[in-house]
């Protein structure tokens, strides 16, 4: 169940590729900065009713909400650090997963 | 090795073209996720936290070159180029898209390879010890017998719904590295008074939340009853292990709550109202798999070889290398080489497909064509002429693979944590290297000594932390990353739990903490007492005062 006061995003794996994916306006990206924000919990079990949705029609596996905080340039980070480590790919291996992408345009 | 005959083959492309179908139908939606799920477990098909995961079955952490150099083709082709070996003498790809999945299963048909019964709660995959066959003080290779164990448990109608997973694992010698008190069920190849051949049989071990050490089921079962055995005891697990918490659902925890003596009554029961004959595999089927694991044609060689006195003259860091890595082998003039997949600093575990390629080729030129995964998540080349060693090193060194730590401290067992593992409530990777480059140098790691660091990145204990000499739990605690020590933990003949260190730390402080554990040990030890002997003799408490010089 959300918190009232927590801002979430919602997150799954791509069913095809694996990845990590975030719901966003237009669709699911594997950017997390792009995804859709919920601030009130009526909006996150929006997210949530959209994210079975589209385990349905098989999109996605395994949507569930991540509870972010919202950076200095308005952007979503994930409270956990585990969900942090969803974003970005192994902390050991900088030269896999999405901050691979991130990294060569210095994002990072 | 063993060679699929022709029902193994065809049971194992029917499974490949089986699953290829599920793949299509649940694309096309004929097959719901939750349909799918169970199926794509079956095939050893994870959901990580970043990605999917394979993992393959790699029967008693057997392999021959060729299927070493298909394992880093898949690496190459379907994923990021490396894998990642297990404790459970497994190999785990960390990023296979779902799509290339049947054409992975097919590239492992193609090499007698599978990764069927590596996930579920079935019989998985079979360990045994890695020295099986080249072992000086071995009764028997126990690798006939966890073969026999493969085909007897691989689809085994009645088994493939247990209440939770089974592990079981084999070793043929006194000294253990199977670690089979903390299996399921633990065998050992004996002889009794009489000299015949058999198994002790062990019971209820495990690792996981509630780890417990296996109690001795049977001194003695002779080879013929050994399925019948197993049968029993399976049975009685199957009808009375607990399947309503699936916490409680091992065997330990049936074992642990109507005793072991009570378990023995009931699988002697079991045992007596079953007829044998109608279990046990068929003495020309057992003489058909024994005669694939017939020992190689070696040459007679002399016990010691010149050309590797001369080369250890030459070459101190080669000289190490063998006194650290190497181990005596049954055979005069053979001896058994352990290649680290632990450089200081690296991923325990991890190689690259072009090590795997490298270890196929020495394999195939200087090793006899034979390669084992070891518990510890090293290679081992098994039977390499002592005049090659020299050679072998070398090539070694060429691709990192030559670091001289096996058995040592920077020999750290890791799993692969929350960088890749969804259950992970901390890393333990980056802990594993912090450790590793702490005591990379190599003169203070031989000073140490053997000493077994291994780390888990949850409560489920894939790290085998509860049996390090030194264990490591990583924990959550308030959105941190914690860790918890244990001391003291021994997975060999002599298996013990490790007991807790005292409340959780930070990466850092927990290499602090293990550096100054061992500057007690140094200054305490006796000559040629190793660290876990010594603890056993000082005891908890003089280790513990280690931790409040830290925290
Ligand atoms: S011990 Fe936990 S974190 Fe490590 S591999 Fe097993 S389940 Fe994952």
């Amino acid at each position: 169940m959300a918190r009232s006061e927590a801002f979430h995003i919602l997150t799954a794996n791509d069913l095809l590729a694996g990845d990590a994916v975030f719901l966003a306006e237009g669709g699911w990206s594997r950017d997390h900065r792009l995804a859709r924000v919920a601030r009130t919990p009526d909006e996150a079990k929006a997210l949530e009713i959209t994210g079975a949705a589209e385990k349905a029609a098989r999109r996605i596996v395994d949507p569930y909400l991540v509870e972010v905080s919202i950076d200095a340039n308005g952007l979503p980070v994930p409270v956990r650090y585990r969900e942090r480590l969803r974003t970005l790919g192994p902390s050991v291996r900088l030269d896999l997963g999405k901050q691979a992408a991130l990294r060569a345009n210095s994002l990072l | 090795m063993y060679c699929y005959d022709e029902f193994d083959q065809q049971f194992v492309q029917d499974r490949v073209n089986q699953f290829r179908g599920q793949v299509e139908r649940h694309l096309a939606g004929t097959l719901s996720e939750e349909e799918f799920r169970p199926l794509r477990l079956m095939n050893g098909l994870y959901l990580q936290l970043h990605a999917y995961m394979l993992r393959v079955a790699i029967p008693y952490g057997t392999l021959s070159a060729r299927q070493m150099r298909a394992l880093a083709d898949i690496a190459e082709t379907y994923d990021r180029g490396y894998g990642h070996f297990t404790t459970r003498q497994n190999i785990q790809y960390n990023w296979p898209r779902l799509y290339d999945v049947p054409d992975i299963l097919q590239e492992l048909a193609a090499v007698e390879m599978h990764a069927i019964q590596t996930s579920g709660n079935c019989i998985r995959n079979i360990t045994a010890d890695p020295f099986s066959g080249v072992a000086a003080d071995e009764v028997e290779d126990p690798r006939p017998t966890a073969e026999l164990l493969r085909q007897w448990s691989s689809l085994h109608p009645e088994f493939s719904f247990l209440p939770r997973k089974f592990k079981i694992a084999v070793t043929g010698c006194q000294d253990d590295r199977a670690a089979i008190a903390v299996h399921d069920i633990g065998l050992r190849i004996v002889r009794n008074e009489a000299g015949d051949i058999g198994y002790e049989i062990w019971a209820g071990g495990g690792q996981g939340r509630t780890p417990m050490i296996a109690k001795k089921l049977r001194a003695f079962v002779p080879k013929s009853a050994l399925l019948a055995y197993l049968e029993a005891m399976m049975r009685v697990y199957n009808l009375y292990g607990r399947r309503d918490n699936k916490y409680k659902a091992r065997i330990k925890i049936l074992v642990h709550e109507i005793g072991i003596d009570e378990y023995a009554r009931r699988v002697e029961k079991e045992f007596t109202a079953l007829d044998p004959n109608s279990i046990a595999a068929d003495a020309e089927e057992i003489a058909r798999i024994e005669a694939y694991f017939a020992p190689p044609a070696y040459d007679r060689l002399p016990a010691r070889s010149a050309a590797l006195d001369n080369a250890k003259k030459s070459d101190p860091a080669f000289a190490a290398w063998v006194a650290v890595n190497v181990r005596a082998h049954k055979v005069p003039g053979y001896a058994i080489a352990t290649v680290s997949l632990k450089p200081i600093g690296g991923v325990p575990g991890d190689a690259t497909a072009d090590q795997m390629r490298l270890l196929a080729d020495i394999a195939e030129r200087y090793g006899l064509d034979e390669l084992r995964v070891t518990i510890e998540q090293n290679i081992v080349l098994p039977q390499v002429k002592q005049d090659d060693l020299y050679a072998v090193w070398k090539l070694l060194a060429s691709a990192y693979l030559a670091t001289t730590n096996a058995g040592l401290i920077t020999d750290i067992v890791s799993c692969p944590g929350l960088d890749y593992c969804a259950l992970a409530t901390a890393r333990s990777i980056p802990v594993a290297q912090a450790i590793s480059r702490r005591f990379g140098d190599p003169e203070r790691q031989r000073e140490i000594g053997p000493l077994a660091i291994k780390i888990s990145g949850c409560i489920n204990a894939c790290g085998h932390h509860h049996v390090g000499h030194i264990g490591i739990l990583g924990l959550e605690k308030a959105g941190e990353e914690s860790y918890q020590i244990t001391l003291g933990g021994d997975p060999s003949e002599n298996a013990a739990l490790g007991e807790r260190l005292g409340p959780g730390l930070t990466a850092e402080q927990t290499v602090d903490t293990i550096e100054r554990l061992v500057e007690v040990y140094l200054a305490n030890r006796l000559s040629g007492e190793t660290f876990v002997a010594a603890y056993r003799r000082l005891g908890h408490d003089r280790f513990k005062e280690a931790l409040h010089a830290v925290a």
